[in-house]
């Protein structure tokens, strides 16, 4: 559909709306509206976004797509339960700052979680649209229509209410999505809270780990500095643990609760033989390299070091995999490899990625895995041997477990390999804080408000639930703010503080 | 928060030494401990350096290194006064330190930095140390003076023999070893050759040998594995699990190797900042 069409189109729904005659029907049989996209050679060469966002008629089209059912199941499938019915309602009638103020009576982050969400498994997988039409893409694309409000340059809107002074101390251990919504909920009810975050840079994973032409930095950066004009105090350069023990936070520097919401942050290798070979990366170490230190600059003012590699295999089938094939496009390989052991629909990586990977040039070895990496005198990787599989009975996961076709070896010529299978719990917190609880993985245990064994210590996100979603580390957030502040309301009345 | 430099200079041949404010960190660190740090928040490099000494009172640290790369010239070029952006720490797991008896310590160029807090906490652990320092050549050889008050013994010398005695460390490490009673436990410090050749005359002595190791790496705290060894047949993070390892298990071949990943592109780093800084005049 052109501009020109999709305005007359658009304009004669909006009437017949007026008069009170869209129907249902008229509703379902409007095209779901694609995301404009960076062309798929064009993008291969830069790190800018790939999904350019909708314009105001393209949202509008779509938000009139929604039918506004009275149970509004898509609600359900949020972990932070935004009301999306009615901010998909206020977009279509074409005010978006109520659209902007719905989403954000839930959501913190909705430029964030409009882009990385896994709608099509939450939101989108319950529209009753998609449910009719048989193909959750042709739902409602909501996460589109988040994403389209929260990027109208909203000038006047106002940072988030504060209230007064609770004389409280806070401390959140992480500056990730989890960290940055307890850190925000935890302030607007008055508390003195101080952010502590590793790196040089706060964002977490939304800043080391997702790439610019997914999330641009200059998001995360925005919502960092709301943070800040809410008062917010954030740290860098402190490691909790090693800087200071979450013991010492609480008995030596006043702080009456504790946020641990580090991340997973210890990469799992396959336990192969040649994985310690030169070239051989975890998908935390190339990404870091690429994104935090924008080693894509390397020659133009960066720095850091990264394999300036010709042919890379990419080991996994998750967001993080796509995420570092498409990296290494970027950077310059001529050729990726992305190396998965079960099928596409297996795949946990979000459809979206999964295709853009594939429309720019990854090439998807299905149905393999790695044997062993192979290197030469040097050291440095050469190829990697891989074994074919099929797909036998269902495991636990309720997926067909691969099983390998014996005999079946070959080789591929590569001078990298990403290893992205996932991460373990870092144990940084377990080997310096003695009295906190964890399971037989690494993981706190907490109850389901996020509370932890230590009184007052609160945790969320991949280091309780492993690896997970930004989505699912704000919800955590979310649960475990309501329980600090209603545990500090507690406190206070007491008397104990 | 940025750190100011409060004090600099060169104590060797490419090898700087400056105190620098970090009050945190130096109320945390415990011998065998290390920093990363990065000069700006931009395009830096972060890098590991060990933790020399600290100073409780002033808030300060010491910090040694070696002009090697792009880096680390970056660094020797900053003046008394200047700042460095980021520094987090301390890192990797403190030295375990007790009462072994007689220990003997073994520094290696640069290595010695690291080795000196290490010496000192042994000594007041009430052991009798036994330092052995080399380095190529005088120019290179750090911190005899230091290691002189903490050590009951000290042996020095130089590869070429410019200064003291004329031998590679493995020499006298062998004759201490090879004294009875022999040393109860032994801490190498240095290049990764040196400590590998070390830890062979240890293994044949029987002596338990600790080393540090020092690699490249990204964040210090687990989560990127570059700084991954070899340690018994299993791989291990130098950064949460070390940097201290049992020296006679350390995979050293293949750490070698991997520490060479980057040295075209180092190589070229460096060149670009070189000629930057003739542009800007700077000379040593």
């Amino acid at each position: 559909m052109t501009s020109d069409e999709r305005t007359r189109v658009l304009k004669d729904l909006l009437a017949k709306r007026d008069a009170g005659g869209l129907k249902t029907k008229d509703r379902m049989a409007i095209p779901p509206q694609a995301m404009p996209e960076q062309d798929a050679q064009a993008r291969r060469r830069n790190v800018n976004e790939v999904a350019q966002g909708y314009t105001e008629e393209q949202a509008r089209m779509e938000a009139l797509r929604c039918l506004q059912c009275k149970n509004a199941p898509c609600i359900e499938g949020c972990p932070i339960r935004i009301r999306i019915r009615d901010f998909v309602g206020a977009i279509a009638e074409g005010d978006y700052r109520k659209a902007l103020q719905i989403i954000k009576e839930n959501s913190l982050l909705p430029a964030v979680c409009g882009r990385v969400c896994p709608q099509e498994v939450q939101c989108q997988e319950k529209c009753t649209v998609g449910l009719s039409l048989k193909d959750v893409s042709k739902a409602v694309s909501i996460g589109r229509l988040e994403r389209f409000v929260a990027d109208l340059d909203h000038a006047d809107s106002a940072i988030p209410e504060v209230a007064p002074p609770t004389g409280v101390k806070v401390a959140i251990i992480g500056s990730g999505p989890g960290g940055i919504v307890v850190a925000a909920d935890a302030r607007r009810a008055g508390h003195d809270v101080t952010v502590f975050e590793a790196f040089h840079k706060p964002g977490g994973v939304m800043v080391y780990g997702i790439p610019e032409f997914r999330l641009p930095k200059a998001i995360v950066q925005g919502e960092i500095e709301t943070l800040k004009q809410m008062g917010v105090k954030i740290v860098t350069n402190f490691i909790v643990g090693r800087t200071r023990t979450i013991e010492q936070l609480m008995k030596e520097d006043g702080f009456d609760a504790v946020y641990i919401g580090v991340g997973a942050g210890l990469p799992s290798f396959m336990d192969i033989q040649g994985e310690s070979l030169v070239g051989v990366y975890s998908a935390n170490e190339y990404l870091t390299r690429a994104n935090l230190m924008k080693a894509y600059d390397f020659g133009a003012g960066a720095d850091t070091p990264i394999a300036l590699s010709k042919r890379v295999a990419v080991v996994g089938g998750g967001n993080v995999a796509m995420d570092s094939a498409r990296t290494a496009v970027r950077l310059g390989a001529e050729k990726v490899y992305l190396i998965y052991r079960r099928t596409e629909q297996e795949m946990p990586a979000r459809v979206e990625e999964v295709h853009h990977a594939q429309q720019e040039g990854v090439d998807f070895h299905l149905l393999q895995s790695p044997k062993r990496i192979i290197g030469d005198d040097k050291g440095q990787v050469v190829a990697i041997e891989c074994l074919r599989y099929e797909l036998g009975e269902p495991d636990a996961s309720g997926r067909r477990r691969p099983v390998a076709i014996p005999g079946s070896e070959f080789q591929i010529e590569v001078d990298a390999v990403i290893i992205a299978i996932g991460n373990l719990a870092n144990p940084l917190i377990r080997q310096t804080t003695p009295g906190l609880e964890f399971n037989k993985w690494g993981n706190i245990v907490v109850d389901e408000n996020c509370r932890t064994s230590m009184e007052g210590v609160y945790a969320g996100g991949d280091i309780v639930l492993g690896a997970a979603t930004v989505i699912l580390a704000m919800g955590q957030g979310r649960i475990a703010a309501a329980a600090i502040n209603d545990y500090l309301a507690r406190k206070s009345r007491s008397g104990t503080k | 928060m940025s750190h100011r430099i409060v004090g600099k200079r060169q104590i060797g041949e490419d090898v700087f030494w400056a105190e620098v404010e970090a009050s945190l960190i130096a109320a945390a660190r415990k011998p065998g401990q290390f920093v990363i740090l990065s000069i700006d928040s931009g395009y830096s490099e972060r890098i590991p350096l060990t933790i020399a000494e600290a100073n409780r009172e002033k808030g300060t640290i010491e910090l040694i290194w070696q002009r090697v790369g792009k880096t680390t010239t970056e660094l020797a070029d900053l003046k008394e006064g200047d700042a460095i952006g980021n520094i987090a720490g301390p890192l990797g797991t403190p030295t375990h330190i007790t009462r072994y008896g007689t220990v003997v310590c073994v520094g290696g160029g640069i290595g010695n930095a690291p080795l000196l807090p290490i010496a000192t906490a042994l000594k007041h652990a009430g052991n009798r140390v036994i330092s052995i320092l080399g380095a190529r050549d005088k120019t290179r050889l750090i911190l005899e003076d230091r290691f002189a008050k903490v050590s009951d013994e000290l042996i020095v010398c130089t590869d070429d023999g410019s200064y003291a005695r004329k031998a590679l460390v493995t020499e006298p490490l062998k004759e201490v070893c090879g004294r009875n009673p022999r040393p109860d436990h032994a801490f190498i410090i240095g290049p990764t050759l040196m400590m590998k050749f070390c830890c062979e005359v240890t293994r044949q002595f029987g002596v338990p040998t600790q080393v540090s190791l020092n690699t490249i790496m990204v964040d210090g705290t687990g989560m990127c594995g570059g700084c991954r060894v070899e340690v018994d047949g299993k791989p291990k993070f130098v950064c949460v699990d070390g940097p201290e390892f049992d020296g006679h298990k350390v995979n050293f071949d293949l750490m070698i190797k991997r520490l060479n990943a980057y040295k075209a592109q180092e190589r070229q780093a460096h060149e670009r900042y070189r000629q930057h800084r003739c542009k800007l005049g700077l000379n040593d």
